[in-house]
């Protein structure tokens, strides 16, 4: 320790030790080529949102056009437009929707806050584009993606997702079919659990 | 840690002259904090400080908070004569709060490792009497920070050596967090036009860029 | 060269004679870490004079969280020293609780303990990097730091789907839960540190360059240290024993063994080796939790993601963040937005006594000196 020098020796050696071990141990090689090669993204990864269809890319979309999300999206990125029908009257599903990746933070509040798991976080991150603002701003029709699509990139929270929507769908049906039980039985005696659920 | 009510006790019989009110707080986690007029807070720091009982050393958090005027509309009843008559009126009495500035100084001790005593000094108005005591002497760790609320609240602060903007540059006009500030128009294009910015991006280009 | 007077400090006002020399260090310049302006004066190569300039990278954090829901200021709270950002989310996470009344369940304190404690060890292996770039080591240190660093946020990202802006935590509790995978995952990061660490320390600690550089260089005094609210690991590289997490005991710190590493002279060499240790005791706290952790749910039930309206009030919470004491001081006035929203920067305040520190060096050793303080400049200027 004394030596002079002897402090410079220990650090070169720590310093050769990595650079030989690079060649032969993977614990000490940690990089890789990236265009070439990229390593997959974990499971959890998130970049930019999307909105996800059921069957048809337009008609099948599940959002609601409800804007919670516009409204929590800290950096406001978000700009829904509602459907409305000739006369007037709107409809449940988004004429505009647009979302500004070259603002948007990749937060995830957007997919947290929707009640209707209409909106999720996408992993693609390869979106450079020539141009600054047109090209980053995405419309519906470039947002909307399958469900397939997200099964596939996020396989754990779709199945629970999907769950929790089939669980949904089941009871709107049975509410659905005790209420038209109820309307057709006359005034006799309705199912009492569908009473009280209104 | 004594209690509070004691500790204002003290410190008006050390600081002659000294007037020291307690502010609640609405919220239960934390103590409620203790007012100090401008003239007497930097007495009255520097006895935090040195008690023995108190050795408050650590200016942890200073910031500002603005209050701007308030009138909060209440309903009253009152009595009136009417054709010989009393009779009891609904009316609505409008209650004035002028509007202040406020420097908040969370002080905590870490030789005694107690803490916090929240001290707070409010200046008189927001435009012309703006100006406490700078309690740098005594802490040197508020020196940025007075000079943070300096910038953002414009509170001056008497007694600090080096009064200058910190975050804004030099020539800025204004106090930007102050809750009245207007951001000046410096409107950019930007793709997503909705909301203030649609408002912003009408008065810029008379057809907006179609989304 | 005759035996020059010792340069005496310039006051802010005075002019500057014609024998001295005026630099900007900064605001591009890579010692600054990010975009800061030393203004600095030198008799020589000693500093007479250094004034710092901040607000380059300002972008009143603080009105913006005061517009939107305090949901809405989470990600923000990522981006003010965004190398800690578990941290940041932690300390803000810490005082909304505190204002709404919602307890953490024990689950998601270990987690924001474990996640907390990795923050600690990349935050204070990579400041170790960067100081010895300064000092001239260009880049094999800091790339072996990043290298470990990389691990860390290889287990952030697959827990929060971000490397660096993780917005994990919510108010009472933490978004998304832990898997057994994961754990797995963070103890073997946790049991192949130490082999980095001592690489590390034997690398730099008895490097004569770096002893010769760091060794009484920029002495903090302790009474000063205290006086200017210095905080964190230059505080206690000061000698003086002041660790939140032993004195709030905040979340759950109180169950965990872990000692206090104190530094004895105040210099930078010191501030090296208060990280050195630091980590040592941030994996034996990390060892702890990751043993410990019981299974229950992650979120106060109580807790709201929508429509969150905590009662009217004000509150500070801070916390140990690796950088020093991060407090958030939020005044509510029960509408869903804050009515005031304050950080209270660590990186700001502990540059309070810059000028102090390097009063009388050389100007090479104000850059390291720079260094030791540990700044992020997106937290200083907010």
């Amino acid at each position: 320790m004394s030596v002079p020098g002897s402090g410079i020796l220990k650090g070169l050696v720590e310093t050769a030790r990595n650079f030989a071990g690079s060649y032969v141990s993977p614990e000490r090689l940690v990089t890789v080529q990236y265009p070439e090669e990229s390593l997959p993204p974990p499971e959890n990864a998130r970049n930019f949102p999307f909105l996800v269809y059921d069957e048809d890319p337009d008609k099948g979309l599940r959002c609601v056009a409800c804007k919670i999300c516009e409204k929590e999206c800290p950096p406001q990125c978000i700009y829904i437009v509602a459907e409305r029908d000739e006369k007037g009257k709107v409809l449940k599903r988004p004429r505009i929707f647009d979302i500004d990746i070259s603002v948007c933070m990749n937060c995830q509040i957007c997919a947290e806050v929707c009640p209707f798991d209409a909106i999720k976080m996408d992993t693609e991150f390869e979106l450079s584009r020539y141009e600054r603002f047109g090209a980053l701003l995405l419309h519906k029709q470039d947002l909307a993606k399958s469900n397939e699509y997200y099964r596939r990139i996020h396989p754990t929270e779709a199945a629970e997702v999907d769950a929790r929507l089939a669980e949904d769908r089941a009871r709107q049906q049975a509410k659905a079919a005790a209420a038209k039980a109820a309307a057709a039985s006359p005034a006799g005696a309705p199912a009492p659990a569908a009473d009280k659920t209104p | 840690m004594e209690p509070l009510e004691q500790l204002r006790a003290r410190a008006e019989a050390s600081v002659p002259g000294a007037v020291l009110e307690i502010v609640p707080n609405a919220c239960p986690a934390d103590p409620p904090s203790l007012r100090v007029d401008p003239g007497h807070a930097l007495a009255v720091a520097w006895f935090l400080r040195d008690d023995p009982q108190l050795r408050l050393d650590y200016a942890s958090n200073v910031t500002g908070v603005d209050w701007p005027e308030t009138v909060t509309k209440e309903k009253a009843r009152v009595k009136r004569m009417v054709d010989g008559v009393v009779k009891e009126f609904e009316t609505v009495v409008e209650k004035r709060r002028p509007g202040f500035l406020e420097a908040v100084y969370h002080l905590y001790s870490m030789e005694l490792k107690q803490g916090p005593v929240i001290l707070r000094q409010r200046t008189g108005d927001r435009d012309r009497a703006v100006t406490v005591a700078s309690l740098t002497p005594v802490w040197r760790g508020a020196e940025f920070q007075e000079r943070e609320i300096y910038d953002l609240y414009g509170i001056r602060f008497e007694g600090h050596q080096d009064l200058r903007r910190l975050l804004m540059w030099e020539g800025f006009e204004g106090h930007p967090m102050r809750r009245d500030y207007v951001e000046p128009d410096d409107y950019d294009y930007e793709p997503t036009p909705h909301a203030d910015v649609l408002e912003k991006a009408r008065k810029h280009y008379p057809a907006p860029p179609a989304s | 060269m005759s035996a020059a007077p010792p340069s005496a400090p310039l006051p802010a006002g005075a002019a500057i004679d014609r024998d001295l020399l005026e630099i900007s260090l900064g605001p591009h310049h890579p010692s600054t870490h990010g975009v800061f302006r030393m203004d600095v004066v030198l008799d020589g190569e000693r500093v007479v004079r250094l004034k710092p300039v901040f607000g380059y990278l300002h972008r009143n954090h603080e009105k913006l969280a005061e517009g939107m829901t305090y949901l809405s200021s989470m990600p923000f709270t990522d981006r003010l020293d965004y190398f800690c950002s578990m941290t940041n989310n932690w300390a803000y996470a810490l005082a909304v609780e505190k204002l709404a009344g919602l307890q953490v369940p024990d689950r998601a304190q270990y987690i924001r303990v474990i996640v907390g404690e990795l923050t600690r060890l990349l935050n204070h292996a990579c400041l170790i990097g960067f100081l010895t770039h300064d000092m001239g080591a260009m880049g094999t240190p800091l790339m072996y730091a990043f290298r470990e660093r990389e691990k860390i946020l290889d287990l952030f990202e697959s827990l929060s789907g971000s490397r660096m802006m993780c917005n994990y935590m919510r108010f009472g509790g933490c978004r998304v839960d832990l898997s057994p995978a994961w754990l797995q995952a963070a103890r073997k990061v946790v049991d192949d540190f130490p082999r980095f660490l001592d690489e590390f320390d034997a690398l730099l600690t008895t490097n004569e360059i770096v002893m010769t550089r760091s060794q009484g260089v920029g002495i903090l005094p302790r009474e000063l240290a205290i006086n200017a609210s210095v905080t964190g690991p230059m505080l206690r590289a000061s000698g003086v024993d002041y660790d939140l997490r032993k004195v709030d005991r905040y979340g759950i710190y109180d169950r965990f063994d872990f000692r206090v590493p104190l530094g004895e002279h105040g210099d930078v060499y010191d501030r090296i080796m208060i990280r050195f240790l630091e980590m040592r005791e941030s994996l034996t706290i990390l060892r702890q939790a990751l043993r410990e952790i019981p299974p229950g749910p992650i979120l106060d039930p109580k807790s709201k993601l929508r429509g969150f309206r905590p009662r009217a009030g004000e509150v500070y919470g801070r916390i140990e963040a690796p950088k020093g004491e991060l407090g958030f001081y939020l005044v509510s006035d029960g509408s869903p937005n804050p009515y005031r929203y304050r950080v209270r920067p660590p990186s700001l305040i502990n540059l309070t006594i810059l000028e102090d520190m390097c009063l009388g060096q050389l100007v090479a050793d104000a850059v390291i000196i720079l260094g030791s303080v540990d700044i992020v400049l997106g937290e200083v200027d907010r």
